[in-house]
């Protein structure tokens, strides 16, 4: 398969991921939306890698993992926190976020 | 062959990021977000990426997801429908914007004719994206980067127990326990003895009583 299918799969899904997140208002939402995202760059990153014959893109995409996980883990809290609060979990309602 | 698993599992990919977006309940969603991971790993294994295609798997399917499945539960997924968007000009203008945004990829990525990408790649060392290979280049070429990681998710860890944790003075006033009430004041439980409602306001009147009786009687 040439290289150039899973780079249009990757912009596919990096392009959902974008409108996900403009579209959705659920902060869940928003962040799995996000991870759509990443995972499209993801994707163009072993592409690339494979196309150049060496490791350094897996590389890249193991530590596009990580910075997702810890995204997830501080974002997942916020919502926690939200939610403990009695705050509306929406991006809308949720404009102010100081204190 | 390769191509058949190809158009499988790009095919998933799709369904599934777009199920995510489309889904009104967020437990769907994190549903098909876990499916789109799947198809996802095995783009990366027809990559020739073993390795990340189960890290893929293990982390992001496994671990992250049921981390969202929580939260989904605990938080209670409330399905806010697409169509309570405030204003309709962004239901109109953020898929133009995505699909722009999918022009504009497609332009850089295939219409500049780039020779090198249409090709299949070169011919790959016998531990391409092996474990080996990857251990080794996580530990001498990308150390710097592999250790910034590490540090990254402690702090990360340890601000997801600090923003989740339960703080005093946010959480719904005490209510007293209903045994508590029930009980008859001046039964000799630990509560009393430790000085704590009905017990002290009666012996307080009742030490009160005795002692005028007592100066009567001197």
């Amino acid at each position: 398969m040439s290289i150039n299918w899973y780079l249009a799969v990757s912009a596919t899904v990096f392009c959902i991921g974008a409108a996900g997140v403009m579209l959705k208002r659920n902060p869940l939402v928003i962040l799995l939306c996000l991870e759509l995202m990443l995972n499209g760059a993801n994707l163009s990153l072993i592409a690339f890698s494979r196309m150049w014959g060496n490791g350094d893109g897996q590389i890249f995409a193991i530590i596009v993992m990580v910075v997702a996980a810890c995204e997830v883990t501080v974002g997942l809290g916020v919502i926690v926190a939200l939610h403990r609060r009695r705050l509306p979990i929406d991006a809308d309602e949720l404009r102010e976020l100081q204190g | 062959m390769v191509e058949i698993l190809f158009f499988i599992a790009a095919i998933g990919a799709i369904a599934g990021a777009v199920g995510v977006v489309v889904l009104e309940n967020p437990f769907y969603s994190v549903l098909s977000l876990v499916a789109h991971l799947l198809s996802l790993a095995l783009l990366f294994l027809l990559l020739e990426a073993q390795f990340v295609a189960a890290v893929q798997v293990v982390v992001y399917a496994g671990a992250v997801m049921v981390l969202y499945v929580f939260v989904v539960s605990y938080v209670g997924g409330q399905n806010l429908p697409i169509r309570a968007v405030n204003s309709p000009s962004l239901r109109i203008a953020a898929p133009l914007f995505a699909f722009c945004l999918f022009v504009e990829l497609m332009i850089a990525t295939l219409g500049t004719g780039l020779s090198a990408i249409s090709s299949e790649g070169p011919k790959l060392a016998a531990n391409y994206g092996e474990p080996e290979q990857i251990g080794e280049l996580l530990l001498t070429k990308f150390l710097l980067p592999f250790e910034v990681a590490s540090f990254l998710l402690l702090i990360a860890a340890v601000g997801a127990v600090m923003l989740a944790r339960r703080r005093r003075g946010l959480d719904e006033p005490e209510v007293p326990a209903p045994l508590g009430l029930l009980r008859p004041a001046g039964t000799g439980t630990m509560a009393e003895s430790a000085g704590g409602g009905f017990f002290r306001k009666s012996t307080a009147s009742a030490s009160d009583d005795s002692t005028s009786t007592g100066r009567d009687l001197g």
